[in-house]
């Protein structure tokens, strides 16, 4: 499944994108394989702030409900209001569509997060 | 996190065929079977509109027969079993406060000989209620391990399963079974019933045959849109159809009444485990109630969260979830009494928030 360049990762399946200054965050294609069908994704709210670990959204699939965690510090700028609607869209196309965009304050985060090839390996691991 | 390292997982003959079909692979109840193969939503969706096949071999056989054995059998289940041999019977199975023991199926093979299907996780625990209860001239037997069970359910079973078999399958109507059916050689028992709301058939016979059955009844549906089924589209089929899972909408303090089950419950029919307190409860001695409800508020309620009724806890969620069929966020709960009533507002507490929902008429789905 084809990502972004530049793209990072956590621990938890989230990945984050720098895009004109912003962070863009979605959850990876491992995370959609895992939960199933998702049927509801519960977005942040647009102003707010949250630290980097800090559960930002819920997507509930139809067997569970996972709570996707912040990979930055910073505030919420935008939100993917497609997903209200068509939820599926990160099983489709879980790097096409992000969840939340942040202003944030620390971009540096990044370089703790996993490249491609370290997530790729961490997935294999099966942790 | 500790690895359970003593508990014994148990495999069905089948579980060879799940992993090479794709399925993935879960732990219920200690038993390995497969939650999905191409997606819930898909199997769910399937076996509405065409058919699926589900290996629920994991679930427990006992045979009770000899002399005593129907009076045995009536003084244990809340049903009436009164009927001729080919006929099932769906039964509660109640403690003396009238919580339950379990929900089963009773097949009357022949007089005084009866095969019990329970639920797997409940096998040895039933095994034993039946034992510390037995009077007169019963043999208890838990036969579980003689059995694989699949089901095939969905509005072409039955034209599937005529391909392979010379019994007028429209002869035998829902609730009824034939007890030596051969498919291919294999000696099955089939009986028309199941867990899906759906028509269909559950077919018993000897785990050595499990693979080659699997197969047939595949290739024999496939012009028909067959696809194998999980345990994550078994769930949301029977919700949606409001058929009650053990340990959720039936429990020890979940009584059959509470859940709604009263056609099942027959006081009428004499002396039997439960009754008391059971005919107390259905002349409306009734603290608790199983309901359904829709979501109004955008969220999806699952099993174990709170219900509130304007600041004051009313009960809470036996199972919840996205209904794929009727495309809506809905669920059963368990309230106090003086909280339900269809068409009443309810708050369940998801996460930090109250999110508003109705009470709504039961089944949510029906064929």
């Amino acid at each position: 499944m084809k990502t972004y360049q530049g793209m990072k990762y956590t621990k938890e399946h989230e990945w984050v994108r720098e895009d004109n200054g912003l962070m863009y965050i979605g959850i990876t294609n491992y995370a959609q394989l895992e939960l199933g069908d998702i049927v509801f994704v519960e977005l942040p709210k647009k102003g707010k702030h949250y630290n980097a670990g800090e559960p930002i959204s819920v997507v509930e699939s139809v067997k569970t409900a996972s709570d996707v965690y912040s990979p930055v510090t910073g505030t919420v700028v935008e939100v993917n209001d497609a997903l209200t609607d068509a939820p599926e869209l990160l099983n489709t196309e879980p790097y096409e569509n992000w969840i939340a965009a942040l202003q944030p304050e620390n971009p540096s985060e990044l370089d703790q997060l996993m490249d491609e090839e370290q997530y790729a390996q961490f997935c294999a691991r099966g942790e | 996190m500790e690895k359970e390292a003593d508990v014994q997982l148990q495999k069905t003959p089948l579980y060879d065929i799940h992993v090479a079909a794709g399925g993935k692979i879960v732990d219920f109840h200690g038993w390995l079977l497969p939650i999905q193969y191409a997606g819930i939503l898909k199997e769910h969706e399937c076996v509405r509109t065409k058919a699926g096949l589900f290996d629920v071999s994991h679930m427990g056989e006992l045979e009770v027969s000899g002399e005593d054995a129907y009076e045995f059998l009536q003084n244990l289940l809340t049903n009436d079993i009164d009927a001729r041999p080919g006929k099932a019977v769906y039964s509660p199975m109640c403690y003396p406060d009238g919580g339950t023991v379990d929900d089963l199926i009773v097949y009357k093979l022949k007089e005084n000989d009866y095969l019990l299907v329970v639920n797997a996780s409940n096998t040895e625990k039933d095994y034993q209620w039946l034992l510390e209860n037995k009077k007169g001239r019963v043999n208890i037997a838990n036969r579980s391990a003689e059995f694989a069970q699949l089901a095939l359910q969905g509005p072409k079973s039955a034209e599937i399963l005529q391909k392979l078999v010379s019994e007028k399958l429209s002869d035998i109507r829902f609730y009824n079974f034939v007890n030596e059916v051969e498919i291919d050689n294999i000696k099955v028992m089939l009986s028309r019933t199941g867990y899906t709301g759906e028509d269909g058939f559950e077919l018993y016979f000897r785990p050595a045959d499990a693979g080659k059955l699997w197969n047939v009844l595949l290739d024999a549906g496939r012009d028909f849109g067959l696809a194998p089924a999980g345990l994550g589209a078994r769930d949301t089929l029977r919700l949606e159809a409001a058929m009650p899972l053990y340990g959720q909408e039936l429990s020890p303090e979940i009584s059959p009444v509470m859940a709604g089950l009263q056609r099942f419950v027959k006081p009428e029919k004499g002396e039997f485990t439960g009754r008391e307190s059971l005919i107390e409860q259905l002349e409306g001695n009734l603290n608790k109630k199983l309901v359904g409800f829709e979501m109004i508020d955008r969220a999806v309620p699952r099993t174990g969260y709170e219900i509130y009724s304007n600041g004051t806890k009313a009960g809470y969620v036996t199972s919840g979830g996205y209904f794929p069929t009727l495309k809506k966020n809905m669920g059963l709960a368990l309230l106090d009494t003086e909280y339900t009533g269809e068409g009443r507002e309810i708050g369940i507490k998801i996460r930090e928030g109250i999110y508003g929902a109705r009470i709504v008429k039961l089944p949510f789905y029906r064929r």
